[in-house]
């Protein structure tokens, strides 16, 4: 429920300081800034209005701000109008908002003028001195209100923390002598946490806690301490609670204590109730004494007794409670709550409203239409199950069997086992519990089932044998004859061959040195050429005496393999394979010159071996990459070597 | 339980194995192994896929259309369970799978026929054209002319 009396929302008011600084640096930044006297007055005329006129109108919107979002007191409810006359005093409110205002104008007033003189500036430096002219007479007449605005901000500072009491709803107002028993009643039957203190004036403004009765939302005001004086010398805390009683329409719940533990006597509390009794006109009132647990009124004096209960009259109950043993809390609410709520039933049915609702409600009473008997029907079956229950019952057994006295009879839970398929509707009954194949050679039965699955496989069948007629499987069975295999034979090995050799050529690396015809006729044992002739069907014997035939006759070559001669003799004869020469020896004369240089080497290196230190002739791999050279920073030298 | 049917390969797919891949718009694809699973992931097509049940029937290399389809079929439409009806039932599941795979064979057959004579062809060529890897001069003439001579005699038969 949101109560229309919310302050809450009150934008925040700026101090002047703060209120001027928010409009220049505004006007600062919505305006052009760049302006030059070589401009065209015209232009120049412009830019400066501009800058006055929107100053102007920030000033003029901000203000506007302020008196639209503050309540008007002659508006709002006269609950509020007096409690903020009482809080804020209503004379320094009103004047606060209409310096406000008058700032306004003035300010308004001031930005006319100003304009009316920018459109005869003739240079770009008085045009700038108008300006400012105008910004700070704007600016002083701001100043000036430093103090309203500053009132006006604590104001909205304590509206803003106001309890947000609806003025038309439900309410019930506690009230009564300070200390006697009226937050802890409040924290007992609503969810608001009041404190609660041994001493008077605990509670200094209002609280509002709620709570539900009969599914509507109420709401209790506690309301500080009241002592018994003229109005005039009441304070702002008794002023509180007096506003509450003076304008809401409530139940009223006067608190007494007859302990008097509260520090005043009976007679000071009951002459308090008479005094502002003129303020429950009206209203249902409750006579609620508090603290019974210590004091009833059984057991305070005759004549006090007398005074609590004269005033009890036609208008006021009397209600007893303790809200420390929780006696009485509950039923004073529920009193004070039904009396509230026939007084206001009463109020509405008074005002002219109710004849608009009551037009609107028809409460339909069907008359009998004629004499025919239209009773309830029934269906046969359910009579008859009625009967037979009936008659069950009259034997004492009174339902039928079920699946459970089934599980009971057969061994109980876990034993037995409850028969799902007993109740199958199928043509036969010994059917209930077959085996249902599901698969079958990698196929799913149920696929095949179908109520006309014989005349089909007739129907396959004849195609079948119309088919088998016209000769479908019918295999001419060929046979191979020798010349057939022979072919395919050759043709096989030529394949085979062709694999072998692609195989050979992806095999080879291209990126290698590669050897020569020649060589490799020099590195390839003598077998492989037997080999290769014996392949290709040639006989290796007569190659072998063309070769001697042809070749050249050497000492010990009639022992030799016919073969390998004849490869000798083909290709290197030719030519010698050019050989790596020995480099140790070169620039050396002579062998005995050789000698006596190797002896100096062995000397000249027999030091350094002896301390097994890297000599100059030894791998050395030096920095690839020295760190103060490649650390640091790239950019424009902080490494000087760069 | 059923025997479900591999989305991508159609081969079957029995209770346990595989894997189930439900899309969010609630169709669901069964894959008898991860091969099949991963193929779908990269968005292949089964029917451009070569070892693919869907691509063989779709390029003519299995028996596509035949009546013995016929009988294996998801009817959805519920049959009261009748001993007769399944022993029928039974009986001709054996007959029709019998009757398709002769049709099977006929049609590899079928399919086939006229293979041996391209090959011989081809085995003729490749004499003709590569004798001497296999063969000296000698025997390559030989096999050439024999080759030729039998490709003439095929020619007039």
């Amino acid at each position: 429920m949101t109560s229309i009396y919310n302050f809450k929302r009150i934008a925040p008011v700026p101090e002047s300081t703060d209120f001027l600084d928010i409009v220049l640096s505004k006007t600062q930044r919505k305006t052009p800034t760049v302006i030059h006297p070589g401009y065209k007055i015209t232009r120049i005329r412009q830019f400066y209005m501009r800058k006055v006129k929107f100053t102007q109108e920030t000033f003029d919107e901000k203000l506007r701000q302020i008196l639209e979002e503050f309540p008007v007191l002659d508006n709002v409810h006269p609950f509020y109008a007096d409690l903020m006359n009482v809080l804020y005093d209503k004379d320094h409110y009103k004047l606060a908002l209409g310096q406000i205002n008058t700032a306004k104008h003035l300010i308004d007033a001031v930005g006319k003028d100003y304009l009316r003189l920018l459109k005869f500036g003739d240079s770009l430096y008085r045009c700038k001195q108008l300006k400012r002219a105008a910004l700070g007479r704007m600016a002083t007449i701001m100043k000036r209100q430093k103090d309203s605005l500053s009132y006006l901000e604590q104001v909205r500072q304590h509206l803003a923390r106001l309890p947000s009491i609806d003025p038309n709803t439900r309410t019930l107002i506690v009230c009564g002598y300070p200390n006697v028993g009226k937050s802890s009643f409040m924290n007992k039957v609503t969810r608001a946490d009041v404190d609660v203190q041994p001493y008077a004036f605990t509670t200094k403004s209002l609280f509002v806690g709620h709570m539900d009765y009969k599914y509507l939302r109420w709401q209790v005001i506690d309301t500080p301490g009241i002592l018994d004086h003229p109005l005039e010398e009441r304070n702002t805390i008794e002023m509180q609670s007096i506003t509450a009683l003076a304008h809401l329409r409530a139940a009223v719940l006067f608190f007494v204590d007859l302990s008097e533990q509260c520090g005043y006597s009976i007679q000071d509390q009951m002459s308090l109730f008479a005094s502002i009794k003129p303020l429950f006109a009206n209203k249902p009132t409750l006579l609620v004494i508090s603290k019974t647990d210590v004091c009833t009124l059984d057991a305070v004096r005759p004549e006090e007794r007398q005074l609590v209960e004269s005033a009890c009259d036609s208008n006021v109950e009397m209600s007893q409670l303790s809200s420390y043993l929780d006696t009485g809390v509950i039923e004073t609410r529920n009193l004070a709550c039904d009396k509230l709520l026939l007084q206001r039933v009463e109020m509405k049915l008074k005002g002219n409203k109710v004849n608009s609702v009551l037009n609107k409600l028809n409460v339909a009473q069907p008359g009998r239409r004629d004499t025919v008997e239209r009773p309830a029907c029934i269906p046969t079956a359910v009579l008859e199950r009625r009967s037979r229950q009936d008659a069950a019952m009259a034997d004492g057994d009174d339902r039928p069997m079920l699946e459970r006295d089934l599980e009971a009879t057969n061994g109980g839970a876990g034993v037995y086992n409850i028969d799902l398929k007993k109740r199958y509707l199928l043509a036969s009954d010994e059917w209930r519990h077959d085996v249902i194949p599901e698969i079958m050679n990698g196929k799913n039965v149920a696929d095949f089932i179908d109520p006309d699955i014989e005349e089909k496989l007739a129907e396959l069948e004849r195609e079948e044998e119309r088919l088998a007629a016209e000769g479908l499987y019918d295999s001419a069975e060929e046979s191979e004859d020798e010349e057939e295999r022979r072919i395919r034979d050759v043709a096989h090995r030529i394949r085979q061959r062709k694999q072998v050799i692609a195989n050979e050529s992806r095999v080879k690396d291209v990126n290698r040195a590669t050897l020569t015809n020649k060589q490799k006729a020099a590195a390839s044992a003598p077998e492989d050429f037997v080999n290769h002739l014996q392949q290709l069907g040639l006989d290796p014997e007569a190659a072998a005496s063309t070769a001697q035939r042809i070749g050249r006759k050497r000492g010990r070559s009639e022992s030799r393999d016919p073969a390998v001669l004849l490869a000798r003799s083909s290709s290197l004869a030719a030519r010698a394979v050019s050989t790596q020469r020995d480099r140790s020896t070169m620039g050396l004369k002579n062998a005995r010159q050789k000698t006596v240089s190797d002896k100096k080497k062995l000397v000249s290196q027999r030091q350094m071996n002896l301390m097994a230190r890297a000599g100059e002739s030894d791998r050395k791999i030096g920095m690839k990459m020295p760190k103060h050279l490649v650390t640091g920073k790239r950019s424009i030298g902080t490494n000087d070597r760069r | 339980m059923r025997l479900e049917k591999c989305y991508f390969c159609s081969s079957t797919v029995y209770p346990g194995h595989g894997t189930m891949f439900v899309r969010n718009d609630g169709k669901s694809f069964r894959f008898c192994r991860s091969k099949c699973h991963r193929n779908f992931k990269m968005k292949r097509n089964p029917r451009k896929v070569r070892w693919t049940k869907a691509f063989r029937k779709a390029a003519g290399k299995e028996m596509a259309i035949d009546s013995t389809f016929e009988f294996e079929k998801r009817r959805n439409v519920p049959v009261r369970y009748d001993r007769d009806l399944m022993s029928t039932t039974i009986k001709a599941m054996k007959r029709v799978q019998e009757i398709r795979a002769r049709r099977e064979r006929a049609f590899f057959k079928q399919r086939m026929s006229g293979n041996k004579e391209r090959e011989r062809d081809l085995d003729i060529k490749e004499i003709q054209k590569s004798i001497h890897l296999i063969s000296t001069p000698t025997i390559k003439n030989k096999e050439v002319q024999k080759a030729s001579e039998s490709s003439r005699q095929m020619d007039l038969d």
